[in-house]
């Protein structure tokens, strides 16, 4: 029995001392929709800079929504963050976001990428621009994402399901528009196009496209970034075979999406969750977006590493980023309508 | 007594109602209509869903059925080289959760993967020119979960096998049945509750696994699930679809139940104890049971490891760090604690329906064990909210009466992962004591009663010991799925509190496949000292098992037997009466 017991006893004291753990005076608590590996680093920087420790849990989304909604004004969460706008609309709207005011924030984030009334703010730029073949697409043949509902482009593209996220605000920004009618029958000529039934993630649209069972594919640049680094040779191959479009150059540009942050209503430690606000769109943290995670900083002037700038430059989308969140539920019957699963 | 309510019913009632608080959060929504958005789904995906699920659930069920009562009828009635060691080397995947097998495979075997790649360079063909499987499919998914799921059947199937009477055999065989026919007319019929048990714990996980169909583009309940919630932001709508899923369940368990009317399967302990009959298997026959039980084994373990493995020698010098040792402790201390109160609870539960079979405390019990087809992240919600009503409840009093704040005293606490975990999983563990407690005679607790023991006492006397195999096997399992646990862990941990699925699936989803092999080998290597014991503890249950020289090992009879020495020995060995 004695390791039994033994377990038991472990097990007791841990359950009895964790929630014990003294209250900082001054700390800042996270509910993140970020993955720990891309936001960590910085958490543990900022403690280095100010010594206001962090405290961090990570989730998808609308789970730590909920988590929040119910926990009420009792939450222990000070700042909500999400990588996409829609999530953070959604959050606004049910009521556990506060206003921030802060000139730091409002000279950093163009008004484009942050709420209006300050209760959120991006913290980097996601791009989903098309991805072709270097070996069998002529890039002058592309211009618009309309090209990829284009008949000419049968049975050659390649994208994940409409389960996920990015697809939803893609066309959530094309209802905002060009009108439901429109998107309906975009996202029908995409599906008529596909060269196999959506599946895996964006990295597996690049492989399939380096491997030549695609020649077209929608993705979000940093991860064609981060297969331009990989450790593993095979990922570096299939993305040098690809090469990325920046579509609707002549119109509403890229479209575009934000990682972003907001102040919850209940936050007890409101001082030092702004000043990690400001620190996240500080240049030191903007650069180690770009450089680790391959993303765009938001903050206009942060220098990008010579990767991303090889890339060209973009015209992206200003489309007011709460529309992702007002027009996502469009999307996806949109999407279910469409076949797009 | 039997059949009416006493304080042990009560607190059965009280105890499974709790548990079922979870699903019936879900089962609440069904209460509020919401056309709108059941309109849409109706008419464009309903129909997929469906379809999809049922697929899926049919796909799995027979193939876990076919592998897995036939590697456990060979191992453990035949014997053929490698026999031993696969005894316990097909419990190993168990160890591998669904997805990381999955995100394997699709390395392996998709277009752009080393197979296809290889197979390309060698013939010249490109894409078009030749036909090959797609993993990412219904038919992939349904093999995936097979394969990580055989060993519930295989376990549950063995240990049946194993205590089955080996007079009952020697009877069928002295009225002319031979080795086929025992299988199909005596040895199978009478596991039967162990193979359901087995076969609906596999469907439950497969009606609840997300990871997988997600990954693979397969739309069914629990994808639906989350796309109209996260999707269309309509909370109420997709709790209606898992309230549907849990429809499903209740209708499989209700077709079960119904076909096995009320036929009971008991056995006496003590003519088990006497080692099987080994049918010695020689030359194409030994190949082809060695065979039999190799590919289960290697495309659900070693195959997926090895990957894992490689991926592991080039990443892991960059993973493991102080963080990484810690996620093991946090991942081992949740497993095991939470294992041995999920035991508790089960024994509490399983006993007292044995005890009353009022129809109160069965359905207390059977809503108790509904978690285990609810997705993770939908019971995490379940939890969430009673938890936080609670805790905004008293801290409103508190504040009302006494101005002071309480905060919150379960949100965010182990307490509420541990609740989580226990709705999640009970039914895992209480399945197996369910099963083992089915398989003790009534009339031992008659004699046991009648000798003066009060029902705790039986219990903790007489059935505790004579199930200790089938105790460990409950703590067993419950440790490794928590092991393996992702979407609730996600939901209710609390701040600064990762564990090794998390830090698998976060580096997984990122698409760091490599990066994510050290957490998953970790998850898996933990599974399988577990495992190993799993497979020695059933096979000791039975003195020496099967004997290998054919002799008969000596019958001794165990001191946990002593209790019931006077009431089991007269009893007539034959085992299966319909009533």
């Amino acid at each position: 029995m004695s390791p039994v017991r033994h377990t038991l006893t472990v097990l007791v004291a841990t359950l009895l001392l964790l929630p014990a753990v003294p209250q900082a005076a001054e700390q800042v608590n996270i509910y993140s929709a970020r993955k720990e590996a891309l936001i960590k680093p910085l958490l543990e920087r900022f403690t280095e800079k100010t010594g206001i420790p962090v405290r961090l849990v990570t989730g998808k989304a609308d789970a730590l929504l909920t988590r929040l909604q119910r926990e009420g004004r009792n939450s222990p969460a000070d700042l909500l963050i999400t990588t996409d706008a829609g999530r953070l609309w959604r959050a606004q709207q049910a009521g556990v976001l506060q206003r921030v005011q802060s000139a730091v924030l409002d000279a950093a984030v163009p008004a484009a990428y942050r709420e209006p009334g300050g209760y959120w703010f991006g913290l980097s730029l996601r791009a989903r621009p098309i991805l072709y073949s270097t070996e069998r697409v002529d890039p002058s043949q592309l211009a618009h994402y309309s090209d990829l509902a284009d008949p000419k482009w049968r049975g050659k593209v390649c994208v994940r399901s409409s389960d996920n996220i990015y697809n939803q605000s893609l066309l959530a920004a094309m209802v905002a528009h060009q009108g439901e009618a429109k998107t309906q029958a975009w996202a029908e000529g995409l599906v008529a196009n596909l060269a196999r039934p959506p599946q895996g993630g964006d990295r597996d649209q690049i492989k399939a496209v380096a491997a030549g069972q695609c020649d077209l594919a929608l993705v979000n640049s940093y991860y064609f970034g981060m297969m331009q680094v990989d450790q593993d040779e095979e990922q570096r191959a299939a993305a040098a075979k690809t090469a990325l479009f920046w579509p609707d150059q002549d119109g509403n540009g890229v479209h575009v999406n934000i990682s972003g942050a907001g102040l919850t209503a209940a936050a007890e430690h409101k001082a030092a969750a702004i000043q990690l606000l400001e620190f996240l769109v500080s240049d030191e943290a903007q650069a180690w977006y770009a450089e680790v995670n391959h993303e765009y900083p938001v903050k206009p002037g942060v220098e990008i590493p010579a990767q991303l700038a090889a890339w060209g430059a973009f015209k992206a989308d200003e489309l007011g980023l709460d529309q992702l969140g007002t027009h996502n539920p469009e999307a996806v019957r949109i999407a279910d309508r469409a076949g797009w699963k | 007594m039997r059949g009416r309510l006493n304080p042990w019913a009560l607190g059965a009632v009280v105890v499974g109602g709790m548990l079922a608080l979870p699903a019936l959060v879900v089962f609440g929504a069904l209460l509020t209509p919401d056309a709108g958005v059941w309109a849409h789904l109706a008419e464009t995906v309903l129909a997929d869903y469906l379809l999809n699920t049922l697929w899926l659930a049919l796909g799995v069920g027979l193939g876990t059925l076919i592998i897995g009562v036939a590697s456990a009828w060979l191992v453990t009635l035949c014997r053929f080289p490698g026999r031993r060691w696969f005894e316990w080397a097909l419990l190993l995947p168990l160890a591998m959760p669904a997805y990381i097998i999955a995100y394997t495979y699709t390395g392996l075997l998709d277009f752009a993967g080393p197979v296809q790649t290889l197979l390309r360079d060698l013939t010249g063909w490109g894409y078009g020119d030749y036909a090959f499987p797609e993993v990412r499919s219904l038919g992939g998914a349904a093999l995936m979960l097979t394969l990580v799921l055989y060993p519930y059947v295989y376990l549950l199937a063995r240990a049946a096998f194993l205590e089955q009477s080996v007079a009952v055999l020697e009877v069928s065989r002295s009225l002319g049945c031979g080795a086929w026919c025992g299988f199909w007319r005596v040895a199978l019929p009478l596991a039967r509750p162990s193979l359901v048990a087995g076969m609906s714990l596999a469907l439950m996980e497969t009606l609840a696994d997300y990871g997988t169909v997600h990954y693979f583009g397969v739309p069914t309940f629990t994808t639906g699930i989350f796309r109209t919630w996260f999707g269309m932001g309509d909370e109420l709508a997709a709790a209606q679809l898992a309230a549907m899923l849990l429809g499903l369940v209740l209708l499989l368990i209700a077709l079960e139940r119904a076909s096995r009317r009320k036929a009971r399967f008991h056995h006496n302990a003590n003519s088990a104890a006497r080692p099987l009959p080994g049918y010695q298997l020689r030359g194409a026959r030994a190949v082809g049971a060695f065979l039999v039980c190799l590919l289960p084994l290697l495309f659900g373990f070693l195959v997926p490891a090895a990957q894992l493995g490689v991926w592991a020698w080039q990443t892991a010098p960059a993973m493991v760090d102080v963080a990484f040792w810690r996620l093991i402790g946090h991942s081992l201390g949740l497993a095991g604690g939470t294992a041995l109160i999920a035991l508790a609870v089960s024994l509490f539960l399983g006993y007292g329906h044995r005890l009353t079979p009022h129809w109160l405390v069965r359905s207390a019990v059977r809503l108790a064990a509904m978690g285990y087809a609810i997705p993770g992240t939908v019971i995490a919600i379940g939890i969430l909210i009673p938890f936080a009503w609670f805790d905004n409840v008293v801290d409103g009093f508190l504040r009302e009466h006494f101005d002071v704040s309480s905060g919150l005293l379960l949100s965010g606490t182990l307490v509420a992962l541990v609740s989580g975990y226990l709705v999640r999983f009970l039914a895992v563990s209480l399945q197996t004591v369910e099963a083992g407690l089915g398989r003790i005679r009534p009339t031992m607790d008659d004699a046991a009663r009648s000798l003066g023991l009060r029902p705790g006492q039986v219990l903790l006397q007489v059935h505790v010991p004579i199930l200790r195999g089938s105790l460990l096997t409950a703590v067993l399992l419950v440790f490794v799925d928590i092991m393996k646990e992702l979407p609730a862990t996600l939901v209710l941990r609390p701040f600064d509190f990762n564990t090794l699925a998390v830090r698998a699936f976060e580096l997984a989803a990122d698409e760091r496949l490599a990066d994510s092999s050290t957490a998953a080998l970790a998850i898996v290597a933990a599974g399988l000292l577990p495992v190993i014991l799993l497979s020695r503890t059933i096979t000791a249950g039975r003195g020496e098992g099967v004997s290998e020289e054919g002799r008969a090992v000596a019958d001794t009879p165990r001191a946990d037997e002593a209790p019931c020495d006077s009431c089991a020995r007269c009893e007539a060995p034959v085992s299966y009466r319909p009533a």
